[in-house]
């Protein structure tokens, strides 16, 4: 998200003697432009503190961007741990608690992991902190030698005087350096002088997702814990007329069945006996206003709402006069469906609330928000209700909501016991905040010669913007035209438009967020535009990047490692993309073949520039991970409305790809020494477009709305 | 009272007879290596071994467990050196990790019983084992690399 950042605004440094003997660096973050929380207001600002030394050499980095298995775990320690020369054998990790002093510059201070916003928000304060907790150290083994301090150097943990071949563990120095001002500056090291960044250390994370003893969200226990599930209106927006609850109480093991804001919670013993009780509960439910709605009337509005010009997102040339004045154009029309996020772990949240004070375990995206919601619902003052996080199964934006949240603390209260409220995956997938639903109209115009003269796009959609506050005055939603109003090629004249509406359907942050949308729509009918010029879909685009150096970089490099224009096995096809998102510029090549309608994907080759790269094999593991869960989207994913409810439930009929249709991915990281970019995202929002491009190219036939289905493909190849 | 073998050791549980062994391994055993994805046997996430056979334990009643030595995550290996979890390092398998559990049982099943499998042979044995981050073709590679070890 182009969100602007604070990272360059001053950071006041502060230095405490830990309890205990150690060394304590972090910064006081500097009032946030009106974007101080519910805590801040209720002052709680306290010192900010990253790194603890301790007497025993141990560092320890405090970790305010949450593990969902992108890697900040380990990413975030390494940005510190470069700038003091630590010893990365003894990082050590903890996790930070809701506090507005842990915030994310990129989100003005609230504690939030989304937006591929770790690295973009905390690589300036986490290797200032670094650097400022070594030049301490040093000045204090300066002191203990009677040595200037520029006759210093560190390494792995330790600092040195050559000259006198003296050695000293940063533990033995922690104490004194605590004592030492503050210095003003520090200066961060040249690229080439790393040590840490840049290379792919094995994640801290892994050996316990080995062995069973990583702790998620649903693997908590708490002394007397009971567990609840709730049980919510099918319908948006629906409520509890009444319910009788005397069936499920009859259930043994079932304690106490009440009703909360989302529901009914039926709180139990265990798991097993809650699940019985809630399928035997009886509720009527006043279902609510969008009890009538169906996915075919959202359509049919998004249409009506397309026949009109939307909000101006970037006007360039005169796009309707070159339509108009035009050899040729034509115009096509395409959707996106509504999406689950599916996190293989499903929500759940434990609370134990007390009249005093109210704690909560959970696996949440977003510390701000979680301890938000934990204050709402528990009526107790900020600093009485804490946060505790654990590993998250998964995150993908559903988890930087708080629903989960409200759902236990409410039970916990209304139970007067710890309580973890567990969702089923039925209610997971039914009472999501979906990836929007969209509705695009694309037009271009060609001269005689079959060439570009004109782009414009029409987007219909939920305003992603307004889930986080509001739409800027211009009413144009940036974060859904990711990728569209950014689009990179030379083409005169250029329009795209913006329409906002909302039936009512929850609608959030789904992996890759509007680029998901205009990764499938814009590069899809730039293809299109490439074979209409009568122009190979690679040197189209190449030859259009004029004002883009890093992007046609990325496009070279992944058209020459997938072997783009070499000959491909009988039946085979490849089709390319390429999109600006979050900072990062992906490319990818996708070869596919199509038999009797059925897609499979053989290979798919990623270029990415995405800055420098602090571990090049997590830049893979997410080129990876993300490009599957575009394709899964792309191929499978469709979540449709029916008398205001969600449709699918299971992974039966939200299907996900599976061992056997993943194709390998290859990725190629093209070396930078720009800003990092964000990395969690890109390749899910460009993964469509590769697709639909190689199965256009395979069986002449474009795909304009996903997912895509067999029906449409059937005897084209 | 059931009475089961988990891990080796046995445990009285007063639990309904119809309660998934899932739910009896996680909630009141306290294993909670063993994850719950679904409930109806279509993710994977809740794999163990009954007798050395992979199984889902989400749809497993403890009824029907009988005499059966049921084996978990924390079960495989005291010391996190069994060749799989070694392979699942070396190749940086998992992201989020939540299904990493249930794949990793079902390897062990596919690789106790056929020690050098094929690609079409992993499709057949872990294709019930859904991973949400997409880690496939990594798991593919740690698979082939502790079949080698
Ligand atoms: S939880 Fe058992 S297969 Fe999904
Ligand atoms: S590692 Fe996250 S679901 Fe597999």
């Amino acid at each position: 998200m182009a969100t602007p950042s604070t990272l360059d605004r001053r950071t006041f440094l502060k230095v405490t003697a830990a309890a205990g003997g150690g060394l304590i660096v972090g910064g006081y973050l500097p009032d946030l432009d009106g974007a101080r929380t519910t805590a801040e207001a209720a002052g709680l600002f306290e010192p900010n503190v990253w790194v603890k030394i301790g007497a025993d050499d141990s560092v320890t980095i405090v970790l305010s961007q949450l593990e969902m298995g992108q890697g900040v775990m380990t990413s975030m320690p390494m940005l510190l741990a470069e700038e003091l020369d630590a010893d990365w054998a003894r990082i050590k990790t903890e996790w930070a608690p809701a506090d507005p002093r842990f915030g994310n510059p990129n989100f003005g201070g609230v504690q939030l992991t989304a937006g591929s916003n770790s690295v973009r928000g905390m690589w300036k304060i986490l290797r200032e902190s670094g650097a400022t907790a070594r030049a301490m150290l040093v000045a204090a083994a300066a002191q203990t030698w009677s040595v200037p301090a520029n006759s210093l150097t560190t390494e792995k943990g330790e600092v040195v005087h050559k000259a006198t071949n003296r050695r000293v563990k940063y533990g033995a120095l922690a104490d004194k350096a605590a004592a030492l001002p503050v210095p003003k500056g520090v200066t961060l090291k040249a690229p080439k002088d790393f040590k840490i960044i840049g290379q792919s250390l094995p994640r801290l994370d892994i050996p316990e997702k080995v062995n069973g003893k990583a702790e998620f969200g649903l693997d908590v226990q708490r002394p007397g814990m009971l567990i609840a599930r709730i049980v919510k209106c099918p319908v948006f927006g629906g409520k509890v007329a009444s319910f009788n609850a005397d069936k499920a109480k009859a259930v043994p093991g079932v304690r106490n069945v009440v009703a909360i804001g989302s529901g009914v919670a039926v709180v139990a013993d265990n798991y097993w006996a809650a699940s019985k009780g809630a399928q035997v509960l009886e509720v009527t439910w006043d279902e609510g206003k969008l009890a009538t709605l169906n996915s075919a009337d959202i359509t049919k509005q998004y249409a009506q709402l397309a026949a009109q010009p939307g909000k101006i997102a970037r006007n360039e040339g005169d796009t309707d006069a070159a339509i108009k004045g035009a050899a040729k154009s034509f115009e096509r029309v395409y959707e996106a469906p509504f999406l689950a996020h599916a996190t293989m772990e499903p929500m759940n949240c434990t609370a134990d609330v007390r009249p005093d004070r109210c704690e909560v375990w959970v696996p949440t995206q977003g510390q701000t928000a979680s301890h938000q919601a934990a204050i709402a619902a528990s009526g107790l003052p900020a600093d009485k209700v804490k946060i505790y996080t654990t590993y998250l199964g998964g995150g993908f934006g559903r988890r930087g909501e708080a629903d989960f949240v409200t759902d236990a603390v409410e039970s916990a209260k209304a139970a007067g016991k710890p309580v973890k409220v567990v969702w089923t995956r039925e209610d997971d997938m039914r009472h999501d905040y979906y990836r929007p639903v969209t509705y695009a109209r694309m037009w271009a115009a060609t001269d005689a010669a079959g060439k570009p003269v004109a782009f414009k796009m029409r987007m219909v959609q939920q305003s992603l913007m307004k889930r986080l506050g509001s739409l800027p005055p211009n009413g144009v939603d940036f974060i859904s035209l990711e990728g569209a109003a950014t689009l990179p090629y030379d083409i005169p004249n250029i329009r795209v438009e913006y329409t906002e509406t909302d039936p009512g359907i929850p609608y959030g942050f789904w992996r890759s967020v509007g680029a998901s949308v205009t990764g499938f729509v814009v590069e899809g009918f730039i293809d299109e535009l490439a074979a209409a010029a009568g122009e190979d879909a690679f040197e189209f685009r190449r030859a259009r990047l004029s004002r883009h150096p890093r992007h046609k970089a990325v496009l070279e490099l992944v058209a020459e490692k997938s072997g783009w224009g070499k000959p491909l096995a009988q039946g085979h096809a490849r089709g390319i993309a390429l999109l600006e998102c979050f900072g990062t510029i992906v490319g990818q090549v996708a070869e596919v073949s199509v038999t009797n309608g059925a897609v499979k994907v053989h290979k798919v080759w990623c270029a990415v520039d995405t800055g420098w790269v602090i571990s090049p094999d997590t830049i893979k593991a997410q080129m990876e991970g993300g490009t599957i869960y575009g394709l899964t989207a792309a191929l499978k994913g469709e979540i449709t409305i029916q008398s205001g409810r969600v449709v699918q439930r299971h992974f039966n009929d939200y299907q996900m790809i599976r061992h056997n249709e993943a194709p390998e991915i290859e990725t190629h990281i093209v070396a930078s020494a720009e800003a990092p970019g964000g990395i969690g995202e890109p390749s899910t929002a460009v993964a469509a477009g590769a697709l639909v491009n190689a199965i256009a190219a395979a069986t002449g036939k474009r795909i304009y709305k996903l997912p895509i289905r067999a029906e449409q493909l059937r005897g084209t190849a | 009272m059931v009475s089961l073998t988990v891990n080796g050791k046995q445990y009285d549980v007063d639990v309904a007879l119809d309660m998934p062994l899932l739910w009896a391994i996680r909630d009141t055993i306290g294993l909670t290596g063993t994850k719950f994805g679904c409930g109806l046997a279509q993710c994977g996430a809740c794999t163990v071994h009954l007798d050395g056979q992979p199984i889902r334990s989400c749809m497993t009643p403890v009824s029907s467990v009988g005499a059966k030595k049921v084996t978990t995550i924390e079960g495989i290996s005291p010391t996190t050196s069994h060749a799989l979890q070694v392979a699942w390092i070396a190749e940086q398998v998992p992201q989020c990790g939540y299904c990493q559990s249930g794949q990793l049982m079902s390897a062990a099943a596919l690789l106790a019983k056929n020690p050098k499998p094929t690609d079409a042979d992993i499709d057949a044995a872990m294709s019930g084992n859904i991973c949400r981050c997409g880690t496939y073709q990594r798991i593919r590679r740690a698979i082939h690399r502790a079949a080698q070890a």
